[in-house]
């Protein structure tokens, strides 16, 4: 392994994609800087124009009340649904702006892309109206303060946080047999209430123990009954609880004891919940998930199996401390055995371009167009799966052709701002070829180096 | 930056890679020749809502309020065959059951009988009975089998990525709109240089720029708001202006999202009668961009699995297993319904909650590769679908 090689993968697989000079700071401590990085406290995220994702939620409940009150009023329907959706938008702006700026002004980058992991892993999608003004929110209160774990804590902080209460619909499920249920079926029995068993089901197959990970359709069901209860408080007449907030409602609670996995948890209201969460945490299914899905984002598409059973060990044998999790990570020769591994996903590519050419996200300069040009708009993954995480997921032939156009459209930009050819083994390090260098250095304008740095075979991927 | 005539930049396409002449000899073929169309919706569209079976003693019972009344009720269901009925958001493809150019499939499964997208989207693309079994697609594959690389049916992914059902050995294309301008002729010849020893890049470079070229031929799409409804309209405008060029591709992908209904999901107005009328829609469209080529075309609309047959507690319904799919286009030998009908009652459902498939997709799809793009029974029996003896190709799918 070269000198330099460990700089260029920390900094650009581990790390956000390099800046200037970061390289050279690095040196031949590649880990000792990512691990540098995992001490002191999380990467919290707070700004003046940031408000709590429960605040946004109480506005935008009564902004609906108020727009449903109009709809029976016959007022102007149209113009009374475009109100929330102009009331989401900035915020939406507002949140994903300061989450760029992080990500390309953070000195702890390894941390960034870290919570933009978790933020896909635990993935809401804003194509459900609401969630534009909450998934920002979201990410600021329920992934960072628990990015360096333990994941038990993260995984509670996830899955009641009203974002994904919302998004999987559990503030709407009720449980069949709950006091809510049979005062409903006495008044009106045509209209039945019930289960919505999605939340259950991407827990276990999304969030903890992976698809494979042994539970079947009786388990989900049976833990959708558990989880009957939680709930968002205030809105829709439902007045109990603060509103926006996370609320158990215990009328709405399925009662009695439940089997999920083999294990009988007695009902104890919230306490049900929260004991099956606990024990999906500490899961052998859950840490050779997690391990797999870490491995696939810092090591190769196909993660070497010794590598994920090692992550796993440390992940089971320290009850998911994610700080001990992430140094077995680093601790794996494979992550820096192949340089270029990965390819980037389009939201890696911009960053890192930022980054590498000292691009402030400027409001007002809509620093967030380039994600949507190239593909992968922040926070709307479409499905509560989040993005994919393999070369063939991203690197299409039109997806390829955009990344070049954006290079060319930044270049003509910045113009001779930028000194490309100094700049492409700055960024690149060890990764950098002859031929991409030559032709770097070789371009026709200043312009012209910049498209070919961004579009270089070794900056498209890390 | 300095935009290049269209003209120009098609001749530079060309002349940028020896490789590419070839691929722009998109399997031109005489006319008469089939084109399909493959239409994911993912999220699992509820198929008992968009194909009713009004007339089921169980029916009503187990959709309760979401039931659809029967065709010539108040909002009721457009009539098929007496006895399945079709969403009354489905207008277009109620008028071309009646004209024969629709066939509805019913009670319809992949061999995946677990209930995770991810998982089940991942059976209908690979075309093996697993997931994650192959990390190439079933159409991909139907291309790669057929004779003579100058002569191959190619195929177009619309979006920026290609979906895994058509990955694989075969060079597919893949496009999406784009707003930016012509790229700089010399930078353009410089990147392609840069990828030379880069097998990847420099593969995929050159099918951008050729379906570039090709795309340069269509007419350019007018700006407008990103909305669904709109995006969805540039797709299909795509679609249908790459399958109308005499050397264009033969076979077209896309995808629709939004048909994950687990509350609130609607019956004859909501949610759901949203996205079938945009559905309906878009194909309505795609006929018209097609002109004449539509009588040589059969677009095929499928779902990863189906929905719970009885609505949840939050009025919506979660994951299933029997779907219903469609068939449509003018090379399509309508007027039909596919279905070996299990029924609703209780013990009918397959493990007690959903619609129990009685008819392989994959049966379906075998059907349609043979007849429509001529596959060989041999090519579809080993590589396109492996372990599917079981599931004989449906005949007597598209017009003879």
């Amino acid at each position: 392994m070269s000198i330099a090689a460990p700089a260029a993968i920390a900094a650009n697989r581990f790390g956000l994609g390099a800046r200037p000079g970061e390289l050279e700071r690095i040196g031949s401590a590649g880990a000792d800087w990512l691990r540098a990085q995992l001490r002191g406290g999380p990467p919290l995220l707070a700004a003046d124009e940031l408000q709590e994702a429960a605040q946004t939620l109480r506005e935008a409940l009564a902004l609906r009340r108020e727009l449903q009150a109009e709809r029976r009023a016959a007022a102007d329907v149209a113009a009374a649904q475009q109100r929330l959706g102009a009331f989401l938008r900035p915020i939406y702006a507002a949140e994903a702006t300061a989450r760029l700026r992080a990500a390309v002004g953070s000195e702890r980058p390894f941390l960034e892309r870290l919570v933009h992991f978790w933020s896909n892993h635990f993935a809401v999608s804003v194509d459900k109206q609401l969630l534009a003004g909450l998934a920002g929110g979201f990410e600021r209160e329920a992934i960072r303060p628990h990015l360096l774990g333990p994941f038990r804590e993260l995984l509670r902080a996830v899955e009641m946080h009203p974002a994904m209460l919302l998004y999987l619909d559990n503030h709407l499920s009720v449980g069949p047999h709950s006091p809510a249920a049979l005062r409903r079926e006495r008044r009106d029995p045509a209209h039945r209430v019930g289960l919505n068993e999605n939340l259950a089901r991407e827990i276990l197959e999304l969030h903890t123990l992976g698809v494979g990970g042994g539970y079947t359709q009786n388990d989900v069901t049976r833990f959708a009954e558990v989880l009957t209860g939680w709930s968002i408080g205030g809105g829709e007449g439902r007045a109990a609880g603060e509103p926006g907030r996370f609320v158990f409602r215990a009328e709405l609670h399925e009662p009695g004891a439940r089997v999920v996995l083999n294990t009988r948890y007695a009902d104890a209201g919230l306490g049900q919940g929260t004991a099956v969460l606990d024990d999906l945490a500490r899961h052998p299914a859950t840490a050779h998930f997690i391990a797999t899905k870490l491995a696939r984002h810092f090591i190769a598409d196909e993660p070497p199996e010794p590598a994920v059973r090692r992550i796993a060990g440390v992940f089971t044998a320290t009850e998911g401390d994610l700080r001990a999790v992430y140094g077995a990570l680093l601790e794996a020769r494979e992550a820096w055995a192949q340089p270029l591994a990965k390819y980037k996903t389009p939201a890696d590519y911009v960053i890192s371009a930022y980054r590498g050419l000292e691009i402030a996200p400027e409001a007002g300069k809509n620093p967030l167009a380039p994600f949507e040009l190239l593909g992968q708009r922040t926070w709307q993954p479409g499905s509560p799966a989040g993005w994919p995480d393999r070369s063939a997921d991203w690197d299409g032939a039109s997806a390829l052709l955009k990344r070049v156009q954006w290079a060319e459209a930044l270049g003509a930009r910045l113009g001779s701002s930028r000194a490309a050819a100094t700049l492409a083994p700055q960024l690149l390090g060890a990764n950098l070829g002859e031929a991409s260098a030559h032709a770097i250095q070789h371009a026709s304008s200043g312009a012209q180096a910049v498209t070919l740095l961004l579009a270089s075979p070794e900056f498209m991927r890390r | 930056m300095e935009n290049l005539p269209r003209r120009r930049f098609l001749h530079l396409a060309l002349a940028t890679s020896g490789l590419l002449a070839t691929r722009l000899s998109f399997a031109g073929g005489p006319r008469g020749e089939r084109r399909l169309v493959l239409v994911v919706l993912r999220g699992a569209l509820d198929g008992l809502a968009a194909v009713p079976p009004y007339a089921d003693p169980d029916y009503a019972r187990v959709r309760g309020e979401a039931a659809l009344a029967a065709p010539g009720g108040a909002q009721g269901a457009l009539p098929l065959d007496g006895f399945f009925g079709l969403h009354p958001a489905l207008g277009f493809l109620g008028r071309c059951y009646a004209a024969r150019e629709l066939t509805v499939l019913h009670a319809l499964a992949t061999p995946y009988r677990e209930r995770s997208h991810f998982d089940g989207q991942d059976v209908l693309e690979n075309g093996s009975p697993r997931p994650h079994a192959l990390q190439s697609g079933w159409l991909n594959r139907a291309l790669a089998s057929l004779p003579a690389p100058g002569a191959r049916a190619t195929g177009v992914a619309l979006g920026q990525n290609v979906p895994l059902v058509m990955r694989g050995p075969a060079e597919v294309a893949s496009w999406s709109a784009s707003r930016m301008a012509a790229l700089d002729e010399e930078t353009l010849q410089r990147i392609t240089d840069l990828y030379a020893s880069d097998t990847l890049l420099a593969g995929r470079f050159a099918e951008a720029l050729s379906t570039q070229a090709l795309a340069e031929t269509m007419p350019a799409e007018a700006p407008g708001p990103p909305d669904y409804a709109a995006r969805y309209a540039q797709v299909v405008r795509a679609a249908a202006g790459f399958l109308r060029q005499p050397a264009g591709p033969r076979v077209a992908v896309f995808d629709t999202t939004g048909w994950d209904t687990h509350a609130n999901e609607g019956a004859a107005e909501g949610q759901l009668a949203g996205r079938l009328r945009a559905l309906d829609g878009g194909l309505a469209l795609l006929r018209e961009e097609l002109g004449p080529v539509w009588a040589d075309t059969a677009v095929l609309l499928v779902t990863e699995f189906g929905r719970t047959a009885a609505v949840n507690g939050t009025r919506g319904t979660d994951h299933g297993t029997g779907a219903a799919a469609f068939l449509v286009g003018g090379a399509v030998a309508g007027g039909r319904v596919v279905a070996d009908w299990p029924g609703l009652a209780p013990r009918a459902l397959y493990e007690g909650r959903d619609l129990r498939p009685t008819l392989d997709l994959r049966a379906v799809l075998k059907g349609l590769l043979a007849e429509g793009l001529g596959v060989s029974p041999r090519a579809l029996e080993s590589d396109v679908f492996p372990d599917s003896t079981a599931a004989r190709a449906l005949p007597g799918l598209l017009r003879g």
